[in-house]
């Protein structure tokens, strides 16, 4: 397995005089769940290995305010939007890659009013953009037609309409997708989203990550992919609840590709 | 002229005055019930709003995503438009005297008149049909609480209304003598005419003048009733769909007034002390009642056919929580009408107790979102119960700090370390020399 080198943050760059190509935003997942954690180093790996010139923000990274934003607290939103805007406008960046729909979402769609106008992009739109490009080579590897299922994140699917981007990523990895019943437009949330994620659910009859592993799991999928740490997070503790405990692995499509590709 | 023929002209011309009239009445007090909304400033993408008017509204685009219901109601749709055609010839023969006014053109009025018999037919047939899913398959879907009393029965109203407007336009024609013998255009009714033949000459034209009044009677009686109707979709889906957000589904607005606030409060030269404007009141974040709401959702509100197509795909309902999105937009409904009532009535107005939160609405019911957008995709018309819901949610926040404990400390977090959780912003790098 190869190891990530050094991975500069914007600061860094600037100082060195040169402008990344692109600005890889971690999000709080990513940069601090122990499980995004590994999506975000396969990303960057995917990023090393196809060449591409990208830097972080680090310590100048803050939450985007989507979880503030969509349990009511807009004034918390715009404050968390403003300062980054600021951060982001000080440094000029222009394009910006991220492995978490709910942040491509916010800095997408609800910041060019604020002040804040990047190209946006969510990693699995960027990694078939290489992909088609030939700048990243995307092969089975040993996932070569091993059954898998796809769940869409809302914030990536409804929310913004890219349905396509993951999918032409696990054809091209080989694999065979065997679609849920509930999936693009129809597709089910994991119960995450709207900061969800963050508080206990409502009392019902069943949490909805439950709900949704198991339509996962009745594919008779060996493995889940998605492509939200959030969703990850959901999938992941509801597959533990699996009565014929498969421990089908809940993987994001940038780990799949890096490790297809043994990275 | 008679006598006779005078006198009925006479009453048409009332009873269609009064149908019109009154009709015309509701819609003015429709209107001024979403006017209580704030109003939604400019409206810019006249283009898309209108191309989302001709797919969605008259194409039916949404509708057929389920295609049983999808093409039955196709089926409705295009009768109800196609067979009131037939309406303009009905109030010009009420109004000047005459009889079957078009039937001079010819045979295109044959044609003219035997699609409006098929169609009269088909939606027969799918209301019917529609009847049976209700109230003998029992989807669920028109099951849930919120659909006991008036909902259901209005439902069971408005079919029961269509059979028997269809039933009596084609018995209308049936016992036509003169139309069954140019045999032009009588392709269904043809067929209901020998129930009828051996009758009277005197008799069938009885039967033929009650049934064309009762027609037009009930197609006024109709009209005036979907003021208190779901039925209202068929007009307000047009205007509901052409103000339909044209953004991603995920982008919600940013409140310009919090704008105002935050960039104030960034300004290192703004006046800490300077006192607000002279009677400036200072406005109110999110929504606790229906005037808090935008203009566009009221109309939401009213367009709301109480399908319950948003419901069925609600993640939160699904796993048996509180919330149903179509209850939200009937609640809004129902709480409009009543405060519309309220400031309508002569008398001392009496403070009122009840508001759309905690009245209407639950916490628990808001708290329950999880902000997927699916009953907004679900929606055939366009109708957005997510932005009630977290203009509900902005109120609670920011006006009553009334969260729940644990988001709490979710937003404290993001605002002390820029993250939801207890983690040290300085240590959002820490991953990368992490193996």
């Amino acid at each position: 397995m190869a190891e990530l080198t050094h991975i500069p943050t914007w600061a860094e760059c600037q100082a060195q005089g040169r402008l990344p190509e692109v600005l890889f935003w971690v999000g709080c997942a990513g940069s601090f769940d122990d499980r995004a954690k590994k999506i975000t180093k396969a990303f960057a790996k995917l990023l090393q290995s196809s060449q591409v010139s990208f830097a972080v923000l680090g310590a100048e990274e803050s939450c985007t305010g989507d979880p503030a934003k969509r349990a009511g607290n807009e004034f918390l939103f715009q404050m968390q939007a403003l300062m980054n805007i600021e951060v982001l406008n000080g440094y000029g960046v222009g394009k910006i890659v991220t492995t978490c729909p709910h942040c491509f979402n916010t800095l997408k769609n609800e910041y060019p009013d604020l002040g804040g106008r990047y190209e946006v992009m969510h990693h699995t739109q960027f990694l078939k953009d290489l992909m088609t490009s030939g700048r990243l080579k995307v092969e089975g590897g040993h996932f070569r037609g091993k059954k898998i299922t796809y769940h869409d994140p809302c914030y990536l699917g409804r929310a913004n309409g890219e349905y396509e981007a993951p999918r032409v990523l696990l054809s091209a990895l080989e694999m065979e997708l065997t679609e849920m019943k509930r999936c693009k437009s129809k597709g089910l949330c994991c119960g995450a989203g709207g900061a969800q994620m963050f508080k206990e659910p409502e009392k019902g009859h069943k949490d909805i990550n439950i709900e949704r592993t198991e339509e996962a799991l009745s594919t008779g999928s060996a493995m889940i992919a998605t492509g939200c740490p959030f969703c990850n997070t959901m999938m992941t503790d509801g597959v533990k609840n699996d009565p014929q405990e498969r421990s089908t692995p809940v993987m994001d499509i940038a780990e799949l590709i890096a490790q297809a590709a043994d990275l | 002229m008679n006598s006779g023929l005078i006198f009925s002209q006479l009453m048409f011309f009332l009873l269609l005055t009064a149908g019109i009239g009154l009709f015309a009445y509701r819609i003015r007090q429709l209107i001024a019930m979403i006017k209580l909304g704030r109003p939604i400033g400019h409206v810019s993408d006249k283009k898309q709003r209108w191309a989302n008017v001709f797919r969605i509204a008259l194409g039916q685009s949404k509708m057929v995503k389920r295609p049983v219901s999808g093409l039955l109601h196709v089926v409705v749709y295009l009768g109800f438009v196609i067979i009131n055609i037939e309406v303009i010839e009905i109030i010009i023969d009420g109004l000047f005297g005459t009889h079957r006014v078009f039937s001079s053109i010819g045979p295109v009025y044959g044609v003219l008149i035997g699609i409006f018999e098929v169609f009269a037919l088909l939606v027969l047939v799918a209301v019917i049909v529609f009847w049976l899913r209700r109230n003998v398959v029992k989807i669920k879907r028109f099951w849930h609480p919120e659909m006991q009393g008036w909902p259901k029965q209005d439902a069971d109203l408005i079919l029961y209304f269509e059979m028997v407007l269809m039933s009596l336009f084609l018995v209308m024609n049936a016992t036509d003598v003169v139309f069954q013998q140019a045999a032009n255009g009588n392709w269904v009714s043809a067929h209901l005419y020998p129930f009828f033949a051996s009758q009277s000459p005197g008799v069938l034209h009885g039967i033929e003048r009650t049934a064309w009044w009762l027609h037009i009677g009930g197609i006024l009686v109709f009209l005036n009733y979907l003021y208190f109707s779901k039925h209202l979709h068929i007009l307000l889906a047009f205007p509901n769909v052409y103000f339909g957000s044209v953004r991603p589904k995920g982008q919600l607005p940013n409140l310009a007034s919090v704008t105002k606030e935050v960039r104030l409060m960034m300004d290192p030269s703004a006046d800490p002390y300077a006192a607000p404007a002279e009677g400036a009141e200072p406005e109110k974040f999110g929504a606790s009642d229906v005037t808090d709401l935008t203009q566009v959702q009221l109309l939401n509100a009213f367009t709301c056919t109480e399908c319950g197509r948003c419901t069925s795909e609600c993640p939160a309902h699904q796993t048996g929580k509180l919330l149903s999105p179509r209850k939200i937009m009937m609640d809004t409904r129902d709480r409009l009408v009543a405060l519309g009532a309220q400031k309508q009535s002569k008398g001392p107005s009496i403070p009122d107790q009840k508001q759309l939160l905690d009245g209407y609405i639950s916490r628990e019911e808001l708290w329950a979102c999880t902000t997927c957008n699916a009953c907004v995709e679900a929606c055939p018309v366009s109708i957005d119960p997510m932005s009630i819901i977290l203009s509900m949610r902005q109120y609670l926040v920011m006006e009553q700090s009334a969260a729940p404990n644990e988001l709490n400390n979710t937003m404290s977090n993001i605002e002390n370390n820029g993250a939801p959780w207890p983690f040290n912003q300085q240590d959002r790098g820490n991953w990368i020399n992490e193996s």
